[in-house]
């Protein structure tokens, strides 16, 4: 159903320090995306990463997720820009962030 | 009306999902608008006509939403074929209409970025810009106009007017010639991340932006999408919706029968006695009269679900019930299709288009038709008011409805079973996108509502004029034909064909409690359910005049009927699936004629089973 190829297709950024997938962020943290990983999934459904991208998960954007799903987690509700985007875990999984660098409890 | 429409240039409105581009549609064109599909998919293609000031007619598109050229949708793969002009009998649009939420053109701008690389007549519309004033975002109009090389815009798509700039700029640029037009070819993701580094550069020189301008929509989160108060605001929204519809069509559906009686009673008046003034009163009068009344309920639920969603807060309940009914193999997208399946199944299966995962969509049309919808009421209505006394139990719960209540809950348990039952059967993994927006809150337009409520009506309203007009006709032709001998005893419906069908049917039906009446009324109500009640009541008394049928039939049901005969025929609709119109949307929705088939054939197999069941116990339990 879904292939691993691996993480050689990082597109954007170098992963500098330390870095954890979107899947991972808290509520209300604030982040910024380092890399938006493609082709870690791919299935009948397209090539996930590229659509992150297009939907603006770009290097050095800040994202904040505002809300989870229960249980379990999922889906996350992540906001960029003035955007709100609903993320299963996998597909967060695609996007990999590090603690903004100011304060990260900007409302 | 002076030129062919054919010859008529043509706009397309492009934009995201969620940008107002509906709204703009509606304001550009007004009511005058055609609603049908792409050919051979099922995609929904809206054209309007505009008269431009200086008297030229424009056909315009309203292409559907998209957030790339690159598709992941089916929506998408036709937005971008129409606009490449890659589409059967659809020529390529003389001008494109770049639609964008003025707050939101981090997002939107990709898109016109994408589109203006094709070199083709396009203007860019800033929709919404009075909400961006407001949030005290500021656009340097002439400065996007030198960045992006197209004439730009401002719309405000929701007042009367807010597209006067857009009309002036369409009639200006409706004949530009395409500079160029250059091959469209897929991107991969360097080539997108390098758009949007255009993009962010294009935003720096002429987009200044607030650092928090989303205060209001980050407090409603923070409660809407709660674990907890979110929960709860869900359950209360939905409960209010079931209230209202119940409680406030009570008014405008009695207009509708005092209407539908005052006309059966001067029919009866003015005609003379004869064939003709029978057909019209007992075939077309009670026939569609009966259906009729239900239009103020459908239209109460249909403009609770479009201002829900118009305002931004049915994405949020899909995405609380994502995981909840990931439980059953669906996911949130399917939440809005099985709402709307409360009204009618048929407007609920058109919206799983917006489910981009097959598999999901189809679980989604097979389960709809087990929610229960508003023509599933007369019926139910008529039973239980027959069968079920009017006592209170527990205190303040009235009894009738109570069980009511059951049949609504039975009909969702069910649906959740069977979608279980087809997860465990194709046995698949969980990783299916769910990449939702959920878009800014915004107040539903009023106008856009009545638009909306208009359609769901000329469509309920085509139905009754057509499907149910012919069947009443048809119904009574057959229960009046052909005549009893002279010297017959009994009712003369029994000598009819009608009458001989039921007895037919009677063989089959007969072991989960069903009389011949009821095995007539079926027939009519296999077309569409709530005629049942209607047959009903031409069965039993053919010269059941203008007045409620309902109301005269209940004495003579609670006398004629067993009460395990109504239990058993209150579990037969639950499941059954007596609806044409759900089956050849099915077969539209799927493209083949296999799915409605293997619908009826489970829901008819479960209607059977449940209604013996009930039948057997029921007779056990009343110990007959």
């Amino acid at each position: 159903m879904s292939r691993h190829h691996g993480n050689d297709e990082s597109v954007l950024g170098a992963a500098t320090g330390r870095t954890i997938p979107l899947s991972d962020v808290s509520v209300g943290q604030t982040v910024i995306v380092c890399e938006v990983r493609s082709g870690i999934f791919e299935n009948e459904d397209g090539n996930i990463g590229l659509r992150l991208v297009e939907l603006g998960f770009v290097e050095g954007e800040p994202l904040r997720v505002v809300a989870q799903g229960h249980p379990g987690r999922e889906p996350i509700a992540v906001r960029i820009g003035n955007t709100t985007f609903a993320l299963r875990r996998f597909e967060a999984d695609h996007v990999l962030v590090a603690p903004a660098p100011e304060a990260g409890t900007r409302s | 009306m002076s030129a062919p429409v054919q010859a008529l240039l043509r706009v397309a409105l492009l934009g995201n999902p969620n940008c107002g581009k509906t709204a703009l549609f509606n304001l550009l064109t007004g009511s005058r608008q055609k609603v049908a599909n792409y050919a051979g998919v099922t995609v929904e293609r809206k054209e309007g006509l505009l008269d431009t000031p200086m008297g030229q007619r424009v056909r315009v598109v309203d292409l559907p939403g998209a957030y790339s050229l690159n598709p992941l949708s089916q929506d998408e793969v036709i937005t971008r074929d129409v606009v490449l002009g890659k589409v059967d009998d659809e020529p390529r649009p003389d001008l494109l209409v770049c639609v964008t939420d003025a707050t939101n053109l981090r997002l939107n701008l990709r898109l016109v970025v994408e589109v203006k690389r094709l070199g083709l007549p396009t203007v860019l519309a800033l929709n919404m810009i009075d909400v961006a004033r407001r949030r005290g975002v500021e656009i340097d109009v002439a400065a996007l106009e030198k960045e992006l090389g197209i004439p730009v815009v401002q719309t405000v798509a929701v007042r009367r007017g807010g597209a006067d700039g857009l009309v002036r700029l369409i009639q200006k640029h409706l004949s530009d010639r395409p500079i160029a037009a250059r091959a469209w070819a897929a991107s991969d993701v360097a080539g997108v991340a390098e758009t949007q580094r255009e993009v962010r550069r294009i935003l720096a020189a002429a987009v200044r932006e607030p650092a928090s301008g989303m205060r209001m929509d980050d407090a409603l989160d923070r409660i809407v999408m709660h674990p907890v108060w979110g929960f709860a605001i869900l359950a209360a929204t939905l409960f209010l919706m079931f209230q209202a519809v119940f409680a406030w069509a009570q008014l405008p559906m009695g207009w509708i029968e005092a209407g539908i009686e005052t006309t059966g009673v001067l029919l009866n008046a003015w005609m003379p006695d004869g064939i003709l003034r029978s057909l019209l009163i007992d075939g077309v009068v009670a026939g569609v009269g009966s259906v009729l009344i239900f239009l103020p309920q459908i239209l109460i639920l249909f403009m609770f679900i479009l201002a829900l969603e118009d305002s931004g807060y049915l994405p949020r309940a899909a995405f609380m019930l994502d995981r909840l009914m990931g439980t059953v193999g669906l996911s949130g997208r399917s939440f809005i299709p099985l709402l709307s399946s409360f009204a009618c199944a048929v407007p609920g299966i058109m919206a799983t288009r917006h489910i981009s995962s097959w598999r999901d969509r189809l679980t989604t049309i097979m389960i709809a038709p087990l929610t229960t919808c508003s023509a599933r009421l007369p019926v139910y209505a008529l039973i239980i008011g027959a069968f079920i006394p009017q006592r209170r139990v527990m205190g303040f719960l009235n009894l009738q409805g109570v069980v009511l209540f059951v049949l609504y809950l039975a009909g969702i348990v069910s649906a959740m079973a069977v979608a279980w039952v087809l997860k465990v059967t194709s046995g698949r993994a969980m990783l299916h996108p769910l990449m939702m927006e959920l878009p800014s809150y915004r107040w539903p337009n009023l106008r856009n509502l009545f638009i909306g409520l208009l359609e769901r009506a000329k469509i309920f309203l085509m139905r009754v004029g057509t499907i149910i007009l012919s069947l009443s006709i048809l119904l009574w032709f057959l229960a009046s034909f052909p005549a009893p001998p002279p010297d017959a005893a009994g009712p003369a419906i029994q000598y009819s064909l009608a009458g001989m069908l039921g007895r037919a049917l009677e063989t089959v039906l007969a072991p989960i409690g069903f009389n011949w009446q009821i095995s007539i009324a079926l027939v009519p109500g296999f077309a569409a359910r709530e005629v049942a009640v209607s047959a009903l009541g031409t069965v039993y008394a053919l010269s059941a005049t203008g007045d409620n049928v309902a109301e005269q039939l209940t004495p003579m049901i609670a006398a004629g009927w067993s009460s395990a005969t109504a239990y058993s025929l209150l579990a037969w609709y639950v499941f059954a699936p007596q609806c044409i119109s759900t089956l050849s949307i099915v077969k539209r929705e799927t493209n083949s004629i296999r799915y409605p088939l293997l619908m009826a054939g489970y829901l008819f197999a479960l209607a059977y089973l449940a209604s013996f069941v009930t039948y057997r116990v029921a007779l056990a339990l009343t110990g007959s």
